[in-house]
């Protein structure tokens, strides 16, 4: 193990900055991560969450079977801005998965030990995340049950997807993306199954946790392929994340509307899906660790990472604010120049001042390592980042909307209930799922759990 | 019990170590039918055991090859020669336009592969197996770590393959049933 960064002089407990905390044996570690599931009880806080989280879940069903019994017109879209909370929630539900996936894959590949004990629950995020995600285009369809025509299938018609256009690369990057993610999960998921089969002393739990684990039984064959496989599946995710919101960015930036007709909006989209996604996973991971008991695996020092590489994507979506800026006025087109000056002033200028505040001003604070180990700081902070990036995402999309070419076309969108129902109705089922999951899944990967005590091990002797 | 009943002799350590090196003995000895189970991947066991090459990386290349290729057939097809339809002067065959769906099928084809070869060449998924009769064999997934000699081995012999094992220094020797 590396040795944990010296904090001399700051007065902070060096003993909080290692990623495994206290002496672990194979076996106790193996019963800490099971016992959350098997044996011990259930924390008040659960059910309270878990009450809530079904009250919004119930919400999203309403406003959902609402929209498709009635059409988008509960909304408030009309043009010209025809885009606006679905598609927000869209960009920033993919963005948020994206987080997990960086943490899971490429970290994966870094060989960085301190992935070992969030990349678990990182993956589950990604998963309920895209799956939230994935909804919002489909809703935001007039005909939402005709959503697989964009999907190449051999019909009576003979028509095709218009494969140049960037809708029909987007079913694929996300189709593709939920698919890659729930097997890597999954895949990782099948030796801690086993574990929990042959822990629980429930006949009920034995078959049905033995059955999702397929009969694993730890041989060395399966685990030399389940190495190989792994590390390749990682290899694929990583180019794929990458991949998933250049696409959902290139939706914006193919058409020719001012603001989102730009060559930075691939990587600037990426930055920003980072950006929010690690302040997402800061947001899960520290009543994770307090109601779970989990502060010797999830410790400060896997929260302090999580603000730094923050930090970094916090700067570069700052770069790409600027960049923005400069290219509007290097290009001397007046539809580009007035959309930025329009932004900074006219009726959504409390949008844009609120998203640099957040996401520019609020994220410096991260320099500080006081305000890095400082959990309540942290989790702040994400709270910030998570309404700023959503914010960024809303005004990328209306402000170049509700100005358009033609000024008599000009409006102002404002949601009705139905779109805040639905924003929050997918909160509360991307909760529920997440509630659902530490409940009844170990949320921290425990075979990879008991080869770091095998590592520390090694490092001490 | 007769030996036709036994599918195994199953030895158990206490740490990887002392099974790498168990089973590096083993592999010695002459027996090639041999197995272990840990707790989790450990370094430098397949190799013990035997165990040298697994194919998983080529069947994912295969997987990769054919996603791309079929998806950017299909577009070809699709665009080329079933229903071509001349979008703003582009050519039929826009082929800057058909990376996108190509690269994430290449993306698709690999990982289904990747994840379903590992499944079917680990034997996976498996209803049951002679190995979760043996005594203690729970521990596999917590804190023990097991190797085995089966009786399908030229060379096994119940009772001179369970003296060889105690020889080891396994904590506990046991023979596994068939039933």
């Amino acid at each position: 193990m590396p040795p944990a960064i010296t904090a001399s002089g700051n007065g902070v407990d060096e003993s909080r900055l290692k990623f495994l905390r206290g002496r672990y044996s194979y076996a106790s570690i193996t019963d800490k991560i099971s016992d959350v599931v098997l044996t011990r009880p259930t924390h008040w806080g659960w059910y309270a969450g878990f009450a809530l989280c079904t009250l919004l879940t119930l919400l999203f069903v309403i406003a959902i079977a609402y929209l498709f019994a009635t059409g988008v017109g509960i909304w408030g879209v009309d043009i010209p801005v025809a885009w606006a909370f679905a598609i927000t929630n869209f960009v920033w539900w993919v963005g948020i998965g994206h987080a997990g996936t960086f943490i899971s894959a490429f970290l994966l590949l870094l060989r960085q030990k301190w992935r070992t004990s969030v990349n678990r629950f990182a993956e589950a995020m990604t998963i309920f995340a895209v799956a939230m995600a994935g909804l919002m285009p489909i809703l935001h369809l007039g005909r939402p049950w005709f959503f697989y025509w964009l999907v190449p299938y051999p019909d009576i018609m003979n028509v095709w997807p218009q494969w140049r256009s960037p809708l029909v690369w987007d079913i694929f990057a996300i189709g593709t993306y939920i698919v890659v993610s729930i097997l890597f999960w999954y895949m990782g998921l099948i030796p801690d199954l086993a574990t929990l089969r042959d822990r629980s002393d429930s006949r009920v739990k034995q078959i049905v946790y033995g059955l999702f684990a397929l009969g694993w039984r730890g041989e060395a064959r399966q685990w030399k392929r389940f190495d190989t496989a792994y590390l390749l599946m990682a290899g694929l995710a990583t180019p794929l994340v990458v991949s998933v919101h250049s696409v959902v960015s290139l939706d914006f930036s193919i058409g020719n509307t001012p603001g989102w007709h730009s060559t930075i909006f691939p990587p600037y989209f990426v930055a920003g899906a980072l950006f929010s996604g690690f302040a997402m996973a800061l947001t899960i991971s520290i009543p994770l660790r307090a109601i779970f008991g989990l502060k010797d695996f999830i410790t400060a020092r896997h929260l302090d990472n999580i603000a730094k590489v923050m930090l970094v994507c916090g700067l570069l979506v700052a770069y790409s604010y600027v960049v923005e800026i400069f290219m509007a006025f290097y290009s001397g087109d007046e539809f580009e120049k007035f959309m930025v000056v329009n932004r900074m002033t006219g009726p959504y200028a409390p949008i844009y001042w609120t998203v640099v505040f957040c996401n520019v001003v609020v994220a410096q604070l991260m320099w500080w390592k006081r305000v890095r180990l400082s959990t309540l700081a942290l989790f702040v902070i994400s709270i910030i980042v998570n309404i700023g990036m959503w914010l960024e995402r809303f005004m990328i999309i209306v402000t170049s909307l509700h100005r358009d070419f033609l000024p008599s076309s000009w409006d102002v969108y404002y949601p009705t209930f139905w779109d805040w129902a639905t924003l929050f109705g997918s909160l509360g089922a991307f909760a529920w799922l997440f509630l659902l999951f530490v409940r009844f899944l170990p949320a921290i990967s425990i075979s990879e759990m008991r080869k770091l005590v095998l590592e520390k091990r090694e490092g001490e002797t | 019990m007769s030996d036709t009943e036994v599918y195994g002799v199953l030895a158990e350590f206490e740490d990887a170590d002392a099974l790498v090196a168990a089973a590096t003995r083993v592999r010695d000895a002459g027996y090639a039918r041999v197995d272990a189970y840990t707790p989790f991947s450990v370094p430098g066991l397949p190799e013990a055991i035997g165990f040298r090459r697994d194919r998983v990386a080529l069947v994912t290349l295969i997987g990769g090859i054919l996603g791309g290729a079929g998806i950017y057939f299909l577009q070809w097809f699709s665009a080329v020669v079933n229903y071509p339809i001349n979008s703003g002067g582009r050519p039929f065959n826009s082929w800057p336009a058909f990376i996108p769906a190509t690269f994430e099928c290449t993306v698709l084809g690999a990982a289904l592969f990747a994840f379903f070869g590992y499944l079917i060449m680990s034997g996976l998924p498996k209803l049951h197996h002679p190995i979760f009769n043996a005594k203690e064999f729970d521990l596999s997934t917590r804190n023990r770590f097991f190797v085995c000699i089966e009786s399908a081995d030229p060379r096994f012999e119940r009772a001179a393959t369970t003296r060889f094992l105690e020889s080891l220094g396994a904590m506990r020797v046991s023979v596994v049933p068939f039933s």
